[in-house]
């Protein structure tokens, strides 16, 4: 099956360079042991449960919620990170401010700090003892412990994505675009509305729906700050870990499965979003 | 006078030009008020947090946190799985590069895809498949416990774990920047007589060498760091098969702070040493990006 769909194009000129079979033979068998396998195993476990049974374990109360709290706090921290990815994008690529270069750096933090410190860092912070935690116990608003603490944790684990997909898009822009509307009369906000924000809307949308994929499966920095609480604030992935340890299988690997035909549909239009923002990048 | 005149003039349509080229200052400090606060509440806050909250209770509660077996058996843990995980998946990303980059087939953006598939799923899951196949009622239970061999609660699994989880990472630096190189420099050397291994390590790794460390270090991070994966196949035995990541919670779930903050610092520093070598390799590889502009130009001309 695998040759049939990965052949040498017909047609064209072979290439000189050795290496095409054992690459991508290796590539294949490699990729087939680690990934594909595994996570075909996922999907035959699941499907050794009838129709109806998959239906009673998704409709379930404690999964419904499990997947809403999940896929909305998701989108509610995709939107908090679109509209400020955006200016942190602008204002690293169009402003001059002091340390510029650390704040472009430390964007990268997300990536690169385990989410497990992440997630008692942001407890710590926003704790009803901690440094922001108690200057908000005052307003009656309390953040650890509750959903608005997932918000905050997935705002955190989402945040590069928008800034880095945004940001080459400003580099790239022409400053000539700009000027040239100025020159035929245009006022910054018309420029903005009707010259920047057409130019840089697909790579938004690309960067939301990265943030967005990545917050869905996100456990580690969560399960700290969420206080875990059924029905309120327990997300799907810690639903799947729990099912896990009470040895619920089909249970698992049902939520599991149907959190991944999700995700995939995702990535699909994701990558027709990358497409889309690479049309507008020419 | 009339040069003065001139200059004055000038200089004021550019300040007006300049000025419809940006945003007005209100709008500009207002933008970087809220970025530079957000950034700040989001990510200086945080890290602050982990050192401060690790020596709250000064060096010696510190170092004595470190000091302690059960931290040094998740440190070498942690060790270990990064020095099996991270060479296999650098080997795996530049094969997958080559056979990418190098030849045109059918199916190729398919293949990408698939090589990304472990970044959309959820970590949980990715730990998950192999507790399916490997754990007791899996697939390869029986005959694995018939064999006494264990993979899930034991490090094969972790190291397994792992590799999903990173296994992009490699692959994902080199593709774009192999494909921006073309294949004329590699076609020339095996017109000229060079065999495969030749080509590669004369022509081709030269090229590729800081996109290749860039890769590494982030899949190296990612190894070091990974929690939700490595949580669900660890089995979280102390001493044993915990992680620092997993020793983190334990101790932090044991309200540990110092100790737990003590691990996580050093996970945080790791982080911050990933971020300085990385701005030292983009700065890098964007000097081979023009080198290599510059050397196609002079081809051209």
């Amino acid at each position: 099956m695998t040759f049939s769909l990965f052949k040498s194009n017909p047609g064209s000129r072979r290439s000189v360079i050795p290496g095409f079979g054992i690459t991508l033979g290796l590539t294949i068998t490699w990729l087939s042991l680690i990934v594909l396998i595994p996570l075909a195993g996922l999907f035959l476990k699941s499907a050794t449960l009838s129709f109806d049974q998959i239906v009673a374990i998704l409709t379930s109360p404690r999964t419904l919620s499990a997947l809403r709290v999940s896929f909305g706090i998701s989108l509610g921290a995709a939107a908090i990170n679109a509209v400020f990815g955006v200016i942190v994008a602008w204002i690293l690529v169009r402003y001059d401010f002091p340390f510029k270069r650390v704040a472009d750096a430390f964007v990268d933090i997300p990536f690169a700090l385990p989410t497990a410190v992440a997630g008692i860092a942001l407890t710590s912070l926003y704790a009803p003892n901690g440094w922001i935690g108690s200057l908000l116990e005052p307003l009656g608003i309390k953040v650890a412990f509750t959903p608005l603490g997932i918000l905050v944790a997935l705002v955190f684990i989402g945040l590069p994505f928008v800034v880095r997909t945004v940001q080459p898009v400003i580099e790239d822009m022409d400053k000539e675009l700009e000027e040239a509307a100025t020159a035929l009369g245009a006022t910054r906000r018309q420029i903005i509305w009707r010259v920047i924000l057409p130019v840089i809307f697909p790579s938004i949308a690309t960067g939301f729906a990265l943030a967005f994929a990545r917050a869905v499966g996100e456990y580690g920095s969560v399960i700290f700050i969420a206080g875990n609480l059924p029905l309120v604030s327990e997300i799907a992935p810690l639903l799947i870990v729990i099912r896990l340890n009470e040895f619920a299988y089909a249970q698992a690997t049902t939520i599991a499965a149907a959190m991944l035909v999700i995700s995939f549909v995702l990535l699909f239009i994701i990558n027709l979003l990358q497409r889309w923002s690479a049309r507008y990048a020419r | 006078m009339p040069a003065e005149f001139d200059s004055f003039t000038s200089g004021n349509v550019e300040t007006r030009r300049r000025r419809l080229l940006t945003e007005p200052p209100v709008v500009r400090t207002t933008l970087l008020t809220l970025g530079i606060g957000f950034l700040v509440l989001f990510i200086g806050l945080p890290l602050v947090t982990v050192f401060t909250e690790a020596l709250r209770k000064g060096w010696d509660a510190y170092l004595s946190a470190l000091h302690e077996p059960a931290a040094f058996a998740a440190i070498e843990l942690t060790l270990t799985v990064a020095a099996i995980s991270v060479p296999l998946n650098m080997v795996f990303g530049v094969i997958a590069a080559w056979c990418i980059t190098k030849f045109e087939f059918r199916g190729k953006s398919f293949l990408i895809t698939l090589i990304d598939l472990p970044f959309s799923v959820s970590p949980v899951i990715s730990g998950l498949v192999f507790v399916l196949m490997f754990g007791l009622q899996g697939w390869f239970g029986h005959w694995l416990s018939d064999n006494n061999i264990k993979i899930i609660f034991a490090t094969p699994g972790i190291v397994l774990a792992t590799i999903f989880v990173t296994f992009p990472f490699v692959a994902r630096e080199l593709i774009p920047l192999m494909q921006q190189q073309g294949t004329e420099e590699e076609e020339a050397a095996v017109i000229l007589g060079a065999n495969g291994w030749q080509t590669f390590w004369r022509v081709t790794l030269p090229n590729i060498k800081w996109a290749l460390l860039y890769g590494v270090l982030l899949c190296n991070a990612r190894a070091m760091g990974e929690f939700g994966a490595v949580s669900v196949v660890s089995g979280h035995i102390r001493g044993k098969t915990n992680t620092m990541p997993l020793h983190t919670e334990i101790l932090y779930n044991e309200y540990n702070f110092v100790a737990a903050f003590a691990v996580a610092s050093l996970l945080a520093l790791l982080a911050l040493v990933t971020l300085v070598a990385k701005s030292i390799l983009e700065w890098k590889l964007k000097q081979a990006h023009a080198l290599h502009a510059k050397s196609i130009a002079n081809a051209e001309s």
